[in-house]
């Protein structure tokens, strides 16, 4: 690392081969990075141990954090935070700006055709049972019309790099994505506990998060209402993500509300109940599955939705986001035709590329998996949160054994991915700093138009060695800078 | 801006009651010490359970109503209701529902301030360190007040929550009043004793009154005086008459600036007990019975309150206390 000091900090740190987020790959450095390398470096252990412990808490009073004394009824959980942030340079967010807006235009127009026309299934280009017969697959969305043919208002993308630098897409989560409050959360707690850290470096900044959002969901009110109530509906205190229904609806201005404070009238219209009784409803951000959304046109068992509320959609009385049935798309099966997707509906080529995917419901699939499965990660399509993942290199005689049986019993549930060598960040662990793996998973947000939030959330395994870098098998998280 | 949801309003309520609630009840704890002699310096520990009416449910759950059991029972006990433990945990309950409303200090506050009450040692609690953790707690409740004062956007929340809290204070209010009715007196001629005058001052500082009373009342300490003080007084902040009256104008606020149509019927009942205690002073409630009295204004709030839930919580029958579920 060249333009450093004779710091303390930095000095053991090693990268071990893997491309390093703040250190780039070997003898590179982002120019603006170097301030910042400069910074820490001027930094003991003890000082960023101290301020970490001040962040932490902070999370804590802020009762977003647990502690192992109250684990056991802590329902607010939070992702650790790592102090050390990751540094991404202006040429490096242009091209994910650009490929995650491509890859979000790409998904819209695939649904609105496999909901529509379905063009695509007709000629082939992606397998009509794929779609049809995936459980996320909402028949009852076919020839229902989205305003500005937006279905996905919210989606983050999944990106890792690899060891050649380059950003690959590992996951679309064109559903409910969550994890944007602490982007603009780390941010905040970075800017109270290293202010000197970030003195005079250009970071975009990431706090017009809510007014975003609330302008695009204006956007898909339905035609001709002026100044529409937007709303946030949350399953409620219990939820595990409550903290980000909270934190959405305060920055956005507007109710939090769960499913008892709705009602839907006979005409199809959607009413919250104040105290100054029930009041139009225009837009709903909702946190809620489809399959929960409304009992009366989905599962008939929940207690979280509105009755009605699909009804209403359907009618174009209200707007949700996102709209219902954009499940398929996220797919972990459907993700492998996704370069195929881009270049049928826009006629260019995907900026951001796919990992390679072996799909094992096509034979040719199975066998290159199946032949090669201790050098590959194994993922079952319907899986989120990181399980059931077989990382091949790492895993033992045994589990290999096992994850060949389960594809074997149900090939359609699984694809396959070469391992990537995930880049790392320097991170605060127990012995001092070392890397970590981690990924990137940038906000977009579509009204008429698609914003992608500079930067987005960067998740860290925080266990040595580890490449699952989700919350509940031990992830962190770290405020994201993208450089000005 | 959109109006309040039914479900905020009454979180938002109950958010200030149990708070309110939690203080009251520290005070009444901090004064045991001079409540609980008798006039042979013997313990009674009862009347504490008398004025919550937890007398049945104590005596069947622990026996015999030690200093250690009853201290234990109103400070940390998690499985009682009624606990401090307990009132502070619905309070933040409530703030949690309520996160996308009231201010983060409001919030961050509440949680480091149960979290810290939770935490608390079994031992530190004991009998000799007991002013000590009331005042601990008491201060907790006005640091939380005084957040809320300081940063709560006055909109309709902030009457709801200003409802709660003087609707709370003014119950907790009688109670302590009629606390004297439980001290069984040994003899008719402890009336005015010594020992009765020290209970009527212990009642006093509870409700931190000891002083204003002084000024109204320079000398002497009568029971008419005591109770009329803190029934009726129209200066005291913490007599039921200052309590009612401020709900009355918040709730008028309601009415009047928020255009809530709902307010009519609880403003008819406000008006009713304002009535009540208009047609009375301190004097005659101890010639008429002084529980009898203040059982009544009770009911009366419990009205205002069912009420307040039928036309704004959206409850369709009324209820006397929060219904809260877990969903």
């Amino acid at each position: 690392m060249h333009g450093t000091q004779s710091g303390q900090l930095l000095d053991s740190y090693d990268a071990t081969g893997f491309f390093c987020e703040l250190m780039g790959a070997e003898g590179h450095t982002y120019e603006r990075a170097g301030a910042l390398i400069e910074r820490l470096n001027a930094l003991s252990l003890q000082d960023l141990r101290a301020r970490a412990g001040d962040a932490e808490r902070e999370l804590f009073n802020l009762g977003i954090t647990f502690t192992v004394y109250t684990q056991k009824d802590a329902i607010d959980r939070i992702l650790p935070f790592d102090v050390i942030p990751r540094v991404i340079s202006k040429s490096d967010w242009q091209t994910l700006e650009s490929g995650v807006q491509q890859r979000v235009t790409a998904l819209n127009h695939f649904l609105w055709d496999i909901y529509h026309d379905q063009k695509i299934l007709n000629d082939g280009t992606v397998p009509r049972d794929l779609i049809e017969g995936n459980k996320n697959y909402r028949p009852e969305m076919r020839g229902v019309d989205v305003r500005h043919g937006t279905y996905v208002h919210i989606n983050g993308t999944d990106l890792v790099r690899g060891s050649d630098g380059r950003f690959y897409v590992l996951e679309d989560n064109a559903r409910t994505p969550s994890g944007v409050s602490y982007v603009v959360e780390n941010r905040h707690l970075m800017q109270r506990t290293f202010p000197d850290l970030m003195a005079g470096v250009g970071i975009r900044p990431v706090s017009d998060y809510g007014e975003r959002l609330h302008a695009a969901l204006t956007n898909v009110a339905p035609a001709g209402v002026v100044d529409p109530q937007v709303v946030l509906l949350s399953p409620g205190t219990y939820n595990s993500a409550y903290f980000e229904h909270i934190f959405l609806a305060r920055e956005m201005g507007v109710p939090l509300v769960e499913g008892r404070d709705l009602t839907v009238t006979e005409d199809d219209e959607v009413f919250m109940k104040t105290i100054a009784g029930p009041q139009p409803v225009h837009v709903i951000y909702r946190r809620i599955n489809d399959d929960f959304l409304d009992p009366e046109a989905f599962n008939p068992q929940s207690m979280l939705g509105v009755p009605g509320l699909f009804r209403s959609f359907k009618a174009g009385k209200v707007g949700l986001a996102n709209a219902v049935g954009t499940g398929v798309a996220d797919d972990k099966a459907v993700y492998a035709y996704m370069p195929r997707v881009v270049r049928y509906y826009l006629d260019q080529d995907p900026i951001l590329d796919n990992v390679d995917t072996h799909i094992c419901r096509e034979p040719e699939g199975l066998q290159y998996t199946l032949d090669h499965l201790e050098e590959l990660v194994v993922k079952p399509v319907g899986e989120a949160g990181g399980y059931g993942i077989t990382v091949g290199p790492r895993a033992s005689k045994e589990e290999l054994e096992a994850c060949r049986e389960q594809i074997k019993a149900d090939p359609a549930n699984y694809i396959s991915q070469p391992m990537i060598n995930l880049s790392v960040c320097p991170t605060l662990v127990e012995d001092g700093i070392a890397p970590r793996h981690v990924d990137l998973r940038p906000f977009a947000v579509t009204g008429k138009s698609t914003w992608v939030l500079p930067g987005g959330l960067t998740r860290v395994a925080l266990r040595k060695g580890s490449i699952i870098v989700n919350s509940s098998q031990g992830g962190g998280s770290k405020d994201t800078w993208v450089l000005d | 801006m959109h109006s309040l949801l039914s479900r905020y309003a009454e979180a938002i309520y109950w958010m200030a009651r149990y708070l309110e609630r939690a203080e009251n009840l520290a005070r009444i704890l901090d004064v045991q010490e001079t409540f609980n002699r008798d006039s042979r310096g013997g313990q009674n520990w009862s009347s504490v359970l008398e004025i919550n009416a937890d007398t049945d449910r104590f005596t069947e759950l622990h026996g015999e109503a030690t200093a250690a059991g009853v201290i234990r029972f109103y400070i940390l006990d998690e499985t009682n209701s009624t606990s401090i433990l307990s009132s502070l945990r619905l309070a933040r309950e409530n703030a949690r529902t309520l996160r996308p409303l009231i201010s983060t200090e409001m919030w961050s506050h509440i949680n480091i301030f149960y979290n810290s009450v939770r935490d608390m040692n079994p031992e530190e609690i004991s009998e000799y360190r007991l002013s000590r953790i009331c005042s601990r707690i008491k201060e907790g409740c006005q640091l939380q007040s005084g957040i809320t004062e300081g940063t709560f956007y006055r909109a309709e929340g902030w009457l709801f929550y200003q409802l709660g809290r003087h609707i709370e204070r003014a119950d907790q209010t009688t109670r302590l009043t009629d606390v004297k009715y439980h001290v069984v007196l040994p003899d008719i001629r402890d009336v005015g004793s010594p020992y009765d005058v020290s209970h009527w001052n212990a009642v006093l500082r509870s409700a931190a009154g000891y002083h204003a009373y002084r000024q109204v009342y320079p000398s002497g300490m009568h029971a008419a005086h005591v109770a009329g003080f803190l029934l009726f007084d129209p200066d005291f902040p913490r007599s039921v008459n200052v309590c009612v009256q401020a709900s009355d104008r918040y709730l008028g606020l309601l009415r009047s600036k928020y255009r809530l149509r709902g307010t009519a019927r609880t403003l008819e009942l406000l008006d009713e007990l304002r009535a009540e205690l208009d047609r009375h002073d301190g004097e005659s409630v101890i010639a008429e019975g002084l529980h009898e009295f203040v059982d009544g204004i009770q009911k009366q709030l419990i009205a205002v309150s069912a009420e307040l839930g039928q036309a704004f919580f959206g409850y369709g029958a009324p209820a006397a206390e929060q219904t809260q579920s877990a969903a």
